[in-house]
């Protein structure tokens, strides 16, 4: 064999499965969106966007990311800096707070369920503090905000682990000496963190935030799990349209608009965070 | 700095960090608290906040219809995803880390873009596709999805991986007397395997998390993910927390099995 | 027998030549020495050699075999590699058996050989360890004793000692030395350490920008530089250069002074002399001291000499001021000329 033949034979298999099962998916999709009885056209957007679910689900899906993102991003950082300055049991810590990062969607709900149901323990405690008489409905459509809440925390708590796991190996990265330089120039330790730890961890926060935001977008089972069909998004939507409408033409037209968010999101995300050529670390 | 601030500050330091291992721990304590409560205790109120040790919910789960069919599909999907996802992404990773190729960036961009899209979103039309390659509604054609999910992380986790091995030693295995493939074999597999099992285990977990694909794509032949999900509306608060326990302790071994690799992993898939 | 002869070779990445047509034969069991700055190529073609790249041109001969396009394990070779290349999962006695298990030779022979080599290298106590569990000298040793086991025709050796720090490379050059100099292999080292090359080798071949510029003993090399890049590579401090004006009948005006120099039609040239070269004298090259540096042994004087800088060594028992002016008499057989225009020497 001809050693430099190697590689590409190497990759071949890798190339020919994202060929079938992501490149062809998607013109796949993109197809079912467009093509309404076998011509080009923008029904099924115009029918999807029409619904009066739509905008509920897109600002719903917006607003989430909006609120969450920022705060998992601060307590990344919180945590990656606190971590990174231990010295005794900094691997129990580190282990036991990426443990969500294991933890599936529908998992977190669920165990967030068992905190914000009516017999649950947020309840419980709130009668045994005397704050309440009897266990109220927490999760209702006339309690939109604690929906909101309880979905918010359910993914800061199981989502913030993947965060944390890329800005502490990032950080890692960093050589010490530039931050015993910038101490030894007078700079306190929150320059330090501003002035040297965030510009040279920006590769890592640009994958961290790349990463999570489009997860964001694809949040579901959380949703279903705790808010059912009270809290609709764009990723229940489609499920809807696919299994409850029957309608997988709908379905793939609300799959390309969160496909058309996440890729606008993404290239933000590198356009703010980029690194100038020949400044990389 | 006085001494008293500099005590103050250790106090908030190690408050902090208290602090936020315990927003992690308690929910999950929580559900270990119902998991472990008999069905009445779990849909009683108000909680009490330690477990009775009873294993009727645990049994209820057990005993509920589908369910450890569900149980067992989502091992063998997961498992295939594995295996899959390994023995395709690994040679992949070995030749990003090893050649230059003309193409090499361009691959290497494919497989990071794939990481912008929300791959599970890729499962509605492969329902289609399925039912025409007569495969829908089986393990094969979720686990075959699934891959598609792990394979940009097995790619850039082995990626990292092999360019952790010095290439010296594989030549000086080949000045030694070994062929390209025996080299492989004898130096660079016995040091990659336990870094080859923490991203077996990853591409496990990524397929035993995914709930949406696996209930586009299933029918008859649910994961255990996609079997909750559809019975979420229905089914008791007890038979949801012991499902949300089984889901999650896969998650506590795999992050413990790997912790030591989830680092080195992340720090060079950044590039 | 394994003389080895380089032909014509070529090396390209893409757009950058790092090797330029290299002719060169090594003769069998001499110990060859490729010496240079990093990005000469001198790496590149020693790989070229073990069989580790491909050249793009060019036809590489071991013994009467042409092996450019065989794999390294055919070759008949065995490298020692800067980082050492110990297999981290093997014990000593494992690394070092690796290859004669590889050439499926038999178990006792195996142990005989692995033993006896790692005697060679004092390193038998060490055999039933791991990589991790020895310091870098005696990876080093190591990494000797494995490329010397397999008894190869050819020994090659990329930067083995650069990893060490300076007492250990020094007790380390004159072991390998000793070792080599015992066993039927020829060696080719890749350096960049001038003293290196110069303790080891039978020969240097001194390369700059993907050439070989000259191929000469240690000595030689040393006192008859080929050309200018040569002549400032060589020695160090490296030698003087001062421009010469001819005066005619090949005689020459160099600074304040004539001296007998070769007979070419040229407009001007290089007058070249090593700094131990000279002596202080009452007369010769004038020159105002800038830089007195006392080294121990000697002085090395840092000058001005009509414009140019010239560097001097002399004996410590002479009291040198900065600003002093003092004037510097060159033995006249180490005198070299240089033609600016080809850089090279002129007889």
């Amino acid at each position: 064999m001809r050693p430099h033949l190697l590689p590409w034979l190497l990759i071949l298999p890798v190339t020919v499965f994202l060929g079938v099962f992501f490149l062809a998916p998607f013109v796949m999709v993109a197809k079912q969106a467009f093509v309404v009885d076998g011509v080009f056209s923008l029904g099924h957007f115009a029918q999807v966007a029409s619904h009066w679910k739509f905008p509920i689900a897109l600002k719903n899906t917006l607003l989430l990311a909006l609120a969450v993102v920022p705060v998992q991003l601060a307590l990344a950082l919180l945590m990656a800096t606190l971590v990174t300055k231990m010295r005794k049991g900094r691997d129990l810590v580190l282990y036991i707070w990426t443990i969500p990062l294991g933890i599936s969607d529908l998992a977190a709900g669920i165990i967030w369920l068992a905190i914000f149901e009516q017999s649950g323990f947020l309840n419980s405690m709130l009668v045994a503090l005397g704050l309440g008489e009897t266990p109220s409905v927490l999760l209702s459509y006339q309690s939109p905000g604690m929906v909101f809440l309880a979905i918010a925390l359910a993914e800061i708590w199981r989502a913030t682990a993947i965060m944390l796991v890329i800005l502490v190996a990032g950080i890692g990265l960093i050589p010490k000496e530039y931050h015993e330089a910038a101490s030894v120039f007078g700079a306190s330790p929150w320059q330090r963190f501003l002035r040297v730890t965030l510009p040279l961890l920006r590769p890592s926060l640009q994958t961290a935030l790349v990463l999570r935001v489009i997860l964001a977008f694809e949040v579901f089972a959380v949703v279903v799990a705790l808010g059912g069909s009270l809290f609709p998004v764009l990723m229940s939507e489609t499920y809807a349209y696919q299994f409850e409408l029957l309608d997988s033409g709908g379905a793939a037209a609300i799959a390309l608009v969160i496909l058309g968010i996440s890729v606008a999101f993404t290239l933000v995300i590198l356009r703010i965070l980029r690194v100038p050529k020949g400044a990389q670390a | 700095m006085s001494g008293d601030m500099r005590l103050a500050s250790r106090y908030l330091y190690g408050a902090t960090i208290a602090l936020l291992t315990i927003w992690v721990l308690v929910p999950l304590g929580l559900l270990l608290i119902n998991t472990l409560s008999s069905p009445e205790a779990v849909n009683a109120f108000p909680k009490r906040f330690w477990p009775e040790f009873d294993l009727g919910s645990l049994r209820f789960f057990a005993g509920f219809d589908g369910m450890i069919d569900a149980l067992f599909n989502s091992i063998w999907v997961a498992g295939l995803t594995m295996v899959l996802s390994i023995l395709i992404g690994a040679p992949a990773g070995y030749a990003l880390s090893r050649f230059d190729f003309p193409g090499k960036e361009t691959f290497r961009l494919l497989v990071l873009l794939t990481r912008a899209f929300p791959l599970p979103l890729l499962a509605l039309p492969m329902a289609i596709a399925f039912i025409r390659l007569g495969i829908d509604d089986t393990i094969f054609g979720l686990g075959l999805v699934h891959t598609m999910l792990a394979l940009p992380f097995a790619v850039l986790i082995t990626f990292s991986l092999f360019s952790g091995i010095p290439i010296e030693l594989e030549e000086a295995a080949w000045t030694l007397g070994c062929t390209r493939f025996g080299a492989f074999c004898r130096v660079v597999l016995p040091l990659i395997l336990p870094g080859i099992t923490a991203s077996a285990i990853f591409a496990f977990v990524i397929s035993w998390n995914e709930v949406f694909a696996a209930a586009v794509l299933t029918i008859e032949n649910r994961t255990l993910t996609a079997f909750l999900l559809q019975n979420l509306d229905t089914s008791p608060l007890h038979l949801k927390f012991a499902g949300g326990f089984i889901l999650v302790v896969p998650a506590l071994v795999f992050i413990f099995a790997v912790r030591k690799y989830l680092f080195a992993m992340w720090g060079i898939a950044n590039r | 027998m394994a003389e080895i002869r380089l032909r014509n070779i070529a090396k390209r990445f893409g757009d950058y030549q790092a090797l330029h047509s290299i002719d060169l034969t090594i003769a069998d069991r001499e110990f060859m020495v490729l010496l240079g700055a990093s990005g000469c190529g001198k790496t590149t073609l020693l790989r070229i050699i073990a069989g580790l790249e491909s050249p793009s041109e060019g036809e590489v001969w071991i013994g009467d075999k042409r092996v450019d396009d065989l794999p390294p394990r055919e070759r008949g070779i065995s490298m020692v590699f800067q980082n050492y290349a110990i297999f981290p999962h093997l014990t000593v006695f494992d690394n070092i058996g690796f290859g004669l298990k590889m050439h499926r030779l038999p178990q006792k022979t195996i142990r005989e050989r692995v033993h006896r080599t790692a005697k060679m290298m004092h390193i038998e106590q060490l055999l039933d360890r791991y990589s991790g569990q020895i310091s870098g000298g005696q990876r080093q040793r190591v990494a000797v004793a494995r490329a010397l086991a397999m008894e190869p025709d050819v020994i090659l050796m990329d930067e083995p000692l650069s990893n060490l720090d300076a007492l250990l490379r020094l007790e380390m050059r004159a072991e390998l030395k000793g070792v080599l100099a015992q066993s039927d292999t020829t060696a080719i080292y890749v350096t960049h350490d001038q003293i290196e090359a110069m303790s080891l080798a039978d020969r240097i071949s001194v390369m700059h920008r993907g050439k070989i510029v000259q191929s000469d003993s240690p000595v030689h090399l040393y006192r008859y530089p080929a050309d200018r890049f040569v002549a400032g590579f060589i020695g160090n401090p490296p030698m003087n250069i001062l421009p010469a004006t001819p005066i005619g009948d090949g005689r020459w005006q160099v600074a304040n002074r004539e001296f007998e120099g070769p007979r070419v039609d040229a407009k001007n040239i290089e007058f070249a002399i090593r700094p131990e070269d000279m002596h202080l004298a009452d007369e010769g090259i004038e020159g105002r001291v800038q830089v007195v540096e006392p080294l121990g042994p000697h002085l090395l004087l840092t000058c001005d000499v009509a414009g140019c800088p010239f560097r001097a060594t002399v004996d410590n028992d002479h009291a040198v001021n900065p600003g002093d002016i003092r004037y510097f008499a060159p033995q006249p057989d180490r005198i070299r000329w240089f033609d600016p225009l080809t850089d090279l020497a002129l007889a």
